[in-house]
């Protein structure tokens, strides 16, 4: 498997949000704005990315890999915790605004089942730059998945799109337009649940007629 | 007495842990296939709850708070509660077997389970003081197993339902909790 494919492999065929279901909590959770997703979206990259590497540097050397094998779970969870630590210091001294709006997300980083799922299936095996390559590829995968619900959520729900503090997208006009109101309902969890059930099904609808398709190629030869 | 009764009500209805602050949504979801498996998943989560967060308080008030490292609660919590689902499942694996075996691949996951550390963080950011704790703590995950169960008994019934394919296994069920969670939305005005 050569680079890209390891990057791509995180967007696509491995979604962590669409295709295996991981890290529901705080897709549903902060996908209220467009701009919270991104900020919860750069602090998975960081944490990601940085586990990854380290927990490959770590496994890849052998005497250390005996050493650390039978308790690697508890290793993983201190070493992803501490990165997250480091994220939660970093938002309360520069980007307080957003530290206050994600709230308990930010610590419960370290519970999300995408790092240590990463960790534990990729990193623990892996080369360090594969591994960085992995985590980079996932991370992006999630991030857009969550921008993509924050995208719906936010239109639907308050008519604007808000891309970084102020700058935002005002989209009344339209809605003045259409001679329509933003429903509230999209802010609140039921459009959470809503907004990730539907969009779950239209992508398995996608992935289920592409499968079909490629059956079929393989019945015509 | 009066506000330890509202915090009670608010923490196991209204402020419901999985369809108002979506803490615990993967066991929600991957564990409520069965009643009985629900159930046990609820239990644990109870268990697991209260014990962490009576432990987790006490170490922060009277530990990290006294040696000023309160920076450092994220780690300490988290290995905290790995140590005590590591318990649980010992435990679990003496005493029930069968449950033990339901619950499979769950319950090493509690440890992620964002409800666990969640409630304890929140135990911490909300101020509470340690019997305030206790209620949160207990109705909160009561309000857990309540809603996993109703859940539980509704996708039980899903399975005989006739869903077009694409909705089938996640999406239809992220659909009824938006229903469930319309109704729980609705509780709010009782306060």
């Amino acid at each position: 498997m050569n680079q890209k494919e390891n990057f791509l492999k995180g967007i696509f065929k491995e979604n962590p949000l669409f295709v295996s279901v991981l890290g529901m909590c705080p897709s549903l959770a902060v996908t209220t704005t467009l701009e919270n997703a991104i900020g919860m979206g750069i602090a998975v990259f960081f944490v990601l990315v940085l586990s990854n590497l380290i927990i490959s540097l770590l496994m890849s050397s052998e005497k250390l890999r005996q050493l650390v094998k039978p308790v690697r779970i508890p290793v993983y969870i201190v070493i992803i915790a501490s990165l997250v630590t480091i994220v939660e210091m970093v938002m309360h001294a520069y980007l307080y605004s957003l530290y206050v709006s994600l709230g308990v997300f930010i610590p419960l980083i370290v519970v999300n089942c995408i790092i240590l799922g990463r960790a534990e299936a990729f990193a623990s095996s892996n080369k360090p730059l594969d591994s960085v390559v992995d985590g980079l590829g996932m991370a992006s995968g999630y991030t857009l998945g969550i921008m993509l619900i924050a995208f719906v959520r936010e239109i639907l729900g308050q008519g604007t799109l808000t891309f970084w503090g102020s700058a935002q997208l005002d989209l009344h006009f339209l809605f003045d337009f259409l001679k329509i109101q933003p429903l509230d309902m999209f802010t609140k969890p039921v459009g959470a649940f809503v907004t990730f059930g539907f969009l779950l099904a239209t992508i398995l609808a996608i992935s289920n007629r592409k499968q079909a398709k490629a059956a079929e190629r393989r019945a015509e030869k | 007495m009066n506000d330890l009764i509202s915090l009670a009500f608010s923490a196991f209805i209204i402020e419901n842990i999985i369809l108002t602050q979506f803490l615990g949504i993967c066991p929600f979801l991957g564990v409520s296939k069965k009643k009985s498996s629900a159930l046990g998943m609820g239990m644990a989560v109870i268990f697991v709850i209260i014990m962490s967060s009576t432990i987790t308080w006490v170490l922060y008030q009277y530990v990290l708070v006294t040696l000023k490292i309160e920076y450092l609660r994220t780690i300490i919590f988290i290995l905290v509660i790995a140590a005590l689902v590591q318990m649980v499942e010992i435990f679990l694996k003496k005493i029930s077997p069968a449950l033990y075996k339901a619950l499979g691949i769950y319950l090493p996951l509690i440890t992620t389970n964002c409800a666990v550390l969640g409630v304890a963080i929140l135990n911490i950011n909300n101020g509470y003081n340690f019997i305030e704790m206790l209620v949160y703590s207990t109705f909160i995950s009561l309000g857990f197993l309540f809603v996993m169960y109703i859940f539980a008994m509704i996708r039980e019934k899903l399975d005989y339902a006739p869903i077009p394919k694409a909705f089938r296994g996640t999406p239809i069920a992220l659909i009824v909790a938006a229903l469930l969670a319309m109704i729980f939305a609705r509780f709010g005005g009782i306060i």
